[in-house]
């Protein structure tokens, strides 16, 4: 990884956030609602899908932040949001200083450079009807000031052998690759305007498990080599930690939970967090019997009517009188205040409580 | 005890021995072959396994590996043509369901074997209410009143963990979550207490928090009802979680048998060695993730000898050339690994080198 390596655990102190540089990306209060409307000719609001809700949080320049939830966390939303692909009804989104929600024309096209995207599924995401060439190309359509037109194909080919295709398969259409090599197409067409922040939505999940290893790799390595920012949004909890400097987790349209891997790994607070390593299968049967799973029972609530006060109190164990009417706020919770653990990161819990899960320490 | 054998053994043998521990679902040098336009893809090369009662057998391997195709060459639904059984047993409780007609068959399947498919969406009957689903299986195959098929829809929701299940009987599939809609699909396979259920990645569609439960209702059930189940995926750690003994599969072949625990610890094929080591962990942040180089092989053309050996770093000339058969695994000293056996022929590197 491109930072310094995690120290021992039992030795660590909490890592200043502001390790890695300045935050080249600076979300603030993000809200994303979208209207429900009853009514066929007149149309009339009768309430909103909270998406995301009030989602706060920096990226450096360099890091990776992997942001984790389940489906219908708001999670896939956030990175259209971030994208400007989705306008943002709250908020603001600084790229260096500048609001990319706010930003239209000239100025959005600029900034829309440096921040691209890797899609999940491989398989739609490509044109079948282009070749290889045209596709990872295109960008330069659209921003011919990156690559004069003469070297267009050189560019390509380059980039194809930077993500490990043979550059001779640019005249090649996509149904001629396997989803592995069709991701590193996606990637190659990311990385085509070089950009500084790459936003990937569930990259490796549509992959073989013996393919996923490949792409993970390759996005680390081009990490260290291009100095790229990811946001790595994925639903398995064992690859985010992998790749990830800094993970949050969503919830409901919220981030309940963020901090560095290891303070969320080996010490999460929030309780949804512990519930959900808890609920990973481990790869390893030894000791099956004995590990404690906390099983949540019931679903997410609908976002079109969460709960009121914290989100997560209907499938919390912990939740009292207190959670239904107060919303928690994410900052370090106050018994960790001013301490010197890991535990003292932010997490939106009134309850906070630093529980070992994976029992890694 | 005949697991190690008939599980495990290269060649099918008999095991007449012990027929009183026999078990319960018994696959013999099972082929499996699509005819297509492009040609014919074998998908299932000769595999052998048991299962017994109350035991759960996993089926590992990636995606075009045959796990799917050769459970469900099992339950007799494999469409066909393009799909045939082209050799092979498959004996359920001693009778070989490939030589029964299919009259004969649909009367095993549901009371005596059932499934749960991966996509409970798309495996439901949208136009239909749950509860009409349910009580199917009561009508077809015991010719119960429509009533009384109703009440006991309701009651196999209850056991699987719905709640409210007397109203939401009337409702259909779309008005319940993936979650809910998987725990209906463990229901209807439940129905006719069957003696052995075969399921095809039955969590792979569902968030975490809500595969652990419906991982949790399937042991449960299983443990009451000392039920034979089949766990077909290709997450390790769903395995790792709930299977007695694994069968790794690759091109159409069992390339490695094990009990679960020995698998983790000790693997002794290298697809299954490169396959633990790909996957990053929860609990370590880990270096560099170890790859498979490669892709999986195309069906259409597996390679000459082990299908493994593109990709394979210990292959030599005898992998290029040879089919290696499920060698018994042994320690050093030749004392036998009960149920283990790996299609390796550098087994012995793999697993103590």
């Amino acid at each position: 990884m491109a930072d310094t390596a995690p120290t021992e655990a039992s030795t660590a102190v909490p890592v200043p956030p502001v390790t890695r540089g300045e935050p080249i990306l600076q979300v603030r209060d993000l809200e994303k609602y979208f209207p429900l409307t009853q009514g066929i000719v007149i149309k009339k609001q009768v309430g909103a899908v909270k998406a995301v809700d009030g989602v706060s949080f920096d990226l450096h320049q360099g890091e990776t932040l992997g942001i984790v939830g389940e489906s219908g966390c708001g999670k896939s939303t956030l990175a259209k949001v971030l994208m400007n692909l989705e306008p943002a009804t709250g908020g603001s989104v600084l790229y260096k200083g500048e609001d990319i929600s706010k930003a239209s024309g000239k100025a959005l096209k600029a900034i829309r450079r440096n921040i691209q995207m890797v899609f999940q599924d491989p398989y739609t995401s490509l044109n079948p009807r282009m070749t290889v060439g045209d596709i990872i190309g295109e960008p330069y359509e659209i921003h011919p000031e990156v690559a004069p037109k003469g070297d267009r194909r050189k560019a390509v080919q380059d980039l194809l052998d930077v993500v490990g295709l043979n550059p001779e398969y640019i005249n090649r259409y996509p149904h001629q690759f396997s989803g592995g090599q069709r991701q590193r197409i996606g990637i190659a067409r990311g990385l085509a305007l070089k950009p500084e922040i790459i936003i990937a939505d569930e990259p490796v999940s549509a992959l073989d498990v013996s393919v996923q290893a490949q792409v993970i790799n390759l996005l680390e390595q081009l990490q260290n080599e291009f100095d790229l920012s990811y946001m790595f949004i994925a639903h398995d909890l064992s690859i985010v930690r992998h790749i990830s400097d800094r993970v949050g987790v969503m919830y409901l349209g919220k981030m309940v939970e963020i901090g560095t891997d290891e303070e969320i790994y080996e010490h999460p607070t929030h309780p949804y967090t512990q519930a959900l390593l808890s609920a990973v299968p481990v790869p390893d049967p030894s000791g099956r019997e004995q590990r404690e799973r906390i099983i949540l029972s019931g679903d997410i609530p609908s976002p079109a009517n969460p709960p009121s006060g914290c989100r997560f109190r209907t499938r919390c164990w912990k939740a009292q009188e207190r959670c239904s009417v107060e919303l928690p706020l994410l900052a370090v919770p106050e018994v960790f205040r001013g301490q010197a653990t890991p535990a003292a990161h932010q997490s939106a819990c009134h309850f906070a409580e630093d529980v070992d899960i994976v029992g890694a320490g | 005890m005949s697991t190690a054998t008939s599980a495990t053994g290269g060649s099918p043998r008999s095991v007449t021995a012990d027929s009183v521990d026999a078990p319960l679902l018994q696959v013999k040098d099972l082929q499996v072959e699509f005819r297509t336009r492009d040609g014919v893809a074998k998908a299932v090369n000769g595999v052998n396994y048991s299962v017994r009662a109350g035991e759960t057998l996993a089926i590992l391997g990636e995606s075009g590996s045959g796990k799917s195709v050769s459970s469900q060459a099992v339950m007799g639904i494999l469409d066909s043509p393009p799909g045939f059984v082209t050799g092979g047993e498959i004996l359920f409780k001693g009778r070989d369901l490939l030589k029964l007609g299919n009259e004969e068959r649909r009367k095993i399947r549901g009371s005596q074997m059932a499934m749960v498919f991966q996509d409970a969406l798309s495996s439901l009957n949208p136009v239909h209410t749950v509860g009409m689903q349910l009580g199917e299986m009561y009508r077809v195959h015991k010719g119960t009143s429509k009533k009384d098929a109703k009440l006991k829809a309701i009651e196999l929701m209850e056991k699987v963990g719905i709640p409210a299940a007397k109203e939401r009987v009337n409702q259909y599939p779309h008005q319940f979550s993936g979650g809910m809609r998987q725990r209906i699909m463990i229901a209807m396979a439940l129905a006719l207490e069957p003696d052995l259920i075969i399921a095809d990645e039955p969590t792979t569609a569902l968030d975490v928090t809500v595969q652990a439960q419906v991982m949790e209702l399937l042991a449960d059930l299983q443990r009451e009802y000392n039920m034979g189940l089949i766990l077909i995926t290709h997450d390790l750690g769903v395995v790792a979680d709930v299977a007695d003994k694994i069968a790794v599969m690759y091109a159409g072949r069992i390339v490695e048998t094990a009990p679960v625990h020995e698998l983790y610890k000790r693997p002794a094929h290298p697809y299954t060695k490169g396959l633990l080591e790909s996957i990053p962990r929860l609990d370590q942040k880990g270096e560099e993730l170890y790859a498979i180089k490669g892709l999986p092989p195309n069906l259409l053309h597996i390679p000459s000898g082990c299908a493994f050996n593109p990709r394979c770093p210990m292959a030599q000339e005898i992998c290029r050339s040879e089919i290696p058969p499920l060698h018994a695994v042994t320690e050093l000293d030749g004392t036998p690994l009960e149920g283990r056996g790996s299609a390796c022929h550098f087994w012995k590197e793999a697993l103590h080198g």
